[in-house]
């Protein structure tokens, strides 16, 4: 059978199976408005905004942006309502030392990760700076950066979030926690020894997998402690509804290990395969672990804070589901022009262009939830990093799905273009979406308030402007970049000389970025050691809160 | 949705159909690729240097793997060489394709730059070579002197480039190295068979 019938059977049979398949999850696919959507949501406070980052008084200016709130009169609805808030509480409360661990793990990687971008970044425009001792030279700084990235920030982050969010979606207490406890000493003491002989030189010469097999066993049985609790916590569910959040955290926390176990199998890869499977785990520890968790957070804190539930529930499931299916076989995207089969190329293009169908599925879904909301965005920090993040989501993916043909991959590929790709994604979405869903988790998990309102303001604006100028110049520099190396005419170091000024572009927007992060993590330690004023419980219980809210 | 088990055996459906179409369909068809006839294995001081490439992050910013004319005539032209196959890569573990060229391809460097005292100087200091260039230097792979001792092999670098009355001697990291550079060499012609049809 030639390459092209094989591809398109493959690509027929495929999406009929994902269609049969949702069909077959959910017949009614048009329901207006399903009581699952409604499942995050406690008695009578749907109307209710939720932001426990805001003082008293812009939370009373957030809720005025959304409407008035009425609490419910009737005594046995109010009763339910107490009952049910009583629940959340309890159930904040068996996450609060469990999400803090990993939370302040993650302020720590960010720090350290952020600190090797700035130093990598920087060696690129002056060469010689730097170069005395081995561990800080370019190949191995820039490595270090993006593990501590992969595995030290984003996971912390999304294990801490991940962790924190599920009780309050299955309304019951967390359950197994030490495991988790256990789970997050192996991963760090993994990702530290793993850091440490990168460091050192040893590596296994795979990009994002350079973390020796001996020292990967750590991070598995790390991961795998960390899983446990979802599993037991679900077994004690009292919501019959899995809300759409569960769905993409709990298959990202099953996908992870099982890409990282095959990845990292020694002795089972070869030759031009193990290409082929970096990529499957390059790109799927991206698409299936970091996005999902971020879509998650997305899709709980965002009808959280503007107390409305998702638009379309029935469009998340497309989502989901495509998204699941889709972007697993992108990966070979990253080797057009490299000696692999042919089809496999093809095949990832194909699925790569056919990741426009969740992306728009989930922005549209987020744009008709915000829409007549969007005022909210100049009073809650959370929302406005999370929607940010959102909107970068859309962004990057169809960025990325373009990115994927020969003819853009043709210039883009080999150049800085791809970095700042890269960049949209873990960080103006993930990495975003993770502050704004930190803002709203950190006061429950301390019963204490932000101390310096107007630190938050600094840090996203401070990251946002460092973004910007990263991302335009990089995306810049990289296009320039790709341009003249596809002229034989010019010598190679044109393609060089063209992109000093965005790479010095790029130092400058990551020194910006790094400051962002030196304020989040200042404001973190000042609340960890009780600066500013206490806060208990969940808001709807906080006296002056009550009185903001009934007085305006 | 309301069942966590239909929820978590679809999301490992997805990935094994990920898994199947990336990783095990590849190693199917690419376990019988052969050697690429003229290539040779690596020799234990070239693996060495290759050790020291991967270690140091070469790769990085360094491909190896010239695109075919096809796709655009640049490679080629710029003596990068053809395009590769499967079995040019048959004694690489992992291969190192790169995915970034901030400097240029090396597939062919050894045919291209076959000069040890050229790579070594290089080495030391890329600007003596490449006025321009943003390659660090790579200072911990050598010794510097005052006076060279037996066995040593002293660095010839471009004048004005070597420290005023001492003498550079490359360590047994960057000799390796150099070694391995100038194995990379896969000029031979090839009958194309994986890559065909594309």
């Amino acid at each position: 059978m030639d390459t092209v019938t094989t591809l398109l059977l493959a690509f027929v049979i495929s999406v009929t199976g994902l269609f049969i398949f949702i069909w077959s999850l959910r017949k009614n696919l048009f329901d207006g408005d399903p009581a699952a959507a409604r499942v995050i949501f406690s008695e009578g406070e749907i109307g209710k905004v939720e932001e426990p980052a805001l003082t008293p008084q812009q939370l009373a200016s957030l809720q005025d942006t959304v409407g008035e709130h009425q609490m419910p009169e009737d005594p046995a609805r109010a009763a339910l309502m107490h009952k049910e808030l009583e629940e959340r509480l309890q159930a904040d409360r068996s996450t609060s030392l469990v999400s803090f661990v990993f939370l302040s793990c993650a302020i720590v990687w960010l720090i350290i990760a952020s600190s090797a971008g700035l130093i990598s970044s920087i060696k690129l425009h002056q060469p010689d700076f730097l170069t005395s001792q081995a561990w800080l030279t370019f190949g191995r700084l820039r490595t270090l950066h993006l593990n501590a990235v992969a595995y030290g920030w984003c996971p912390m982050a999304a294990f801490g979030v991940a962790i924190w969010t599920i009780p309050r979606l299955l309304k019951t207490e967390l359950v197994g926690g030490r495991f988790a406890l256990l789970g997050c000493m192996l991963w760090n003491a993994g990702l530290i020894a793993g850091l440490g002989s990168i460091a050192a030189g040893f590596n296994s010469g795979l990009e994002w997998l350079e973390i020796p097999w001996q020292i990967s066993i750590l991070l598995v049985a790390g991961g795998a402690l960390i899983a446990l609790p979802l599993v037991y916590t679900l077994q004690n569910r009292r919501v019959k509804h899995l809300y759409v959040s569960i769905w993409y955290m709990g298959a990202a926390l099953f996908w992870f290990p099982v890409l990282y176990l095959v990845a990292k199998m020694p002795g089972l890869h070869f030759g031009m395969e193990q290409a082929t499977m970096n990529w499957w785990y390059g790109h799927n520890v991206l698409g299936l672990y970091y996005t999902p968790i971020a879509l998650a957070t997305i899709y709980y804190f965002l009808p959280k804070i503007i107390g409305r539930p998702i638009q379309s529930y029935n469009l998340s499931l497309l989502g989901f589901w495509a998204l699941a299916f889709f972007y697993g076989q992108v990966g070979g995207h990253h080797l057009i022009g490299s000696p692999v089969p042919g089809w496999l190329v093809t095949l990832s293009i194909v699925q790569s262009i056919m990741m426009i169908v969740p992306v728009i599925a989930f922005s549209v879904n987020q744009h008709l939830t915000m829409r007549g909301h969007f005022k909210t965005l100049i009073y809650s920090p959370t929302l406005r990093f999370i929607v940010l993040g959102g909107m970068m989501y859309t962004l990057s993916s169809l960025q990325g799905s373009f990115e994927a043909l020969r003819s853009i991959n043709t210039i883009t590929h080999f150049t800085h273009f791809t970095v700042a790709h890269a960049h949209l994604g873990l960080y103006a979405f993930f990495t975003l979406t993770m502050f704004g869903a930190m803002y709203f988790v950190m006061p429950r998990v301390m019963s204490w308030e932000w101390p310096y309102p107007r630190l938050i303001a600094l840090h996203f604006w401070l990251v946002v402007i460092g973004f910007a100028i990263y991302f335009v110049g990089l995306t810049i520099g990289g296009v320039l970049q790709g341009l003249d190396m596809l002229d034989p005419a010019k010598p190679f170091m044109d393609s060089v000389r063209v992109t000093i000024p965005y790479l010095e572009a790029r130092s400058v927007g990551g020194g910006i970025m790094t400051l962002g992060h030196l304020v989040f993590a200042f404001h973190f330690v000042a609340m960890a050691l009780r600066y500013g004023p206490a806060r208990i419980g969940p808001a709807l219980f906080h006296k002056s809160a009550i009185a903001a809210t009934q007085g305006a | 949705m309301e069942s966590e088990v239909k929820l978590l055996s679809g999301a490992m459906v997805t990935l094994a159909l990920a898994t199947a179409t990336l990783v095990i369909m590849p190693y199917m068809q690419l376990d019988d690729v052969k050697a690429s006839p003229g290539l040779k294995p690596y020799t234990a001081a070239e693996l060495r240097g290759r050790e020291v490439y991967i270690a140091n992050g070469c790769l990085y910013c360094h491909s190896q793997q010239p695109r075919s004319q096809a796709q655009t005539p640049a490679d080629f032209k710029r003596g990068w060489g053809r395009a590769p196959v499967a079995g040019d890569y048959y004694y690489d573990s992992p291969p190192l394709l790169g995915t970034m060229r901030t400097g240029p391809d090396l597939f062919n460097i050894g045919a291209r730059q076959p000069s040890a005292d050229w790579n070594l100087g290089h080495l030391y200091q890329p600007r003596a070579y490449t006025p321009g260039s943003i390659m660090p230097s790579y200072p911990f792979l050598f010794d510097v002197k005052a006076k060279a001792d037996p066995g040593d092999r002293v660095v010839n670098l471009p004048p004005g480039y070597a420290p005023p009355g001492e003498v550079v001697v490359a360590r047994p990291e960057a000799l390796d190295l150099v070694t391995y550079l100038l194995s990379l060499d896969h000029t031979y012609p090839i009958k194309n068979e994986l890559t065909q049809g594309k």
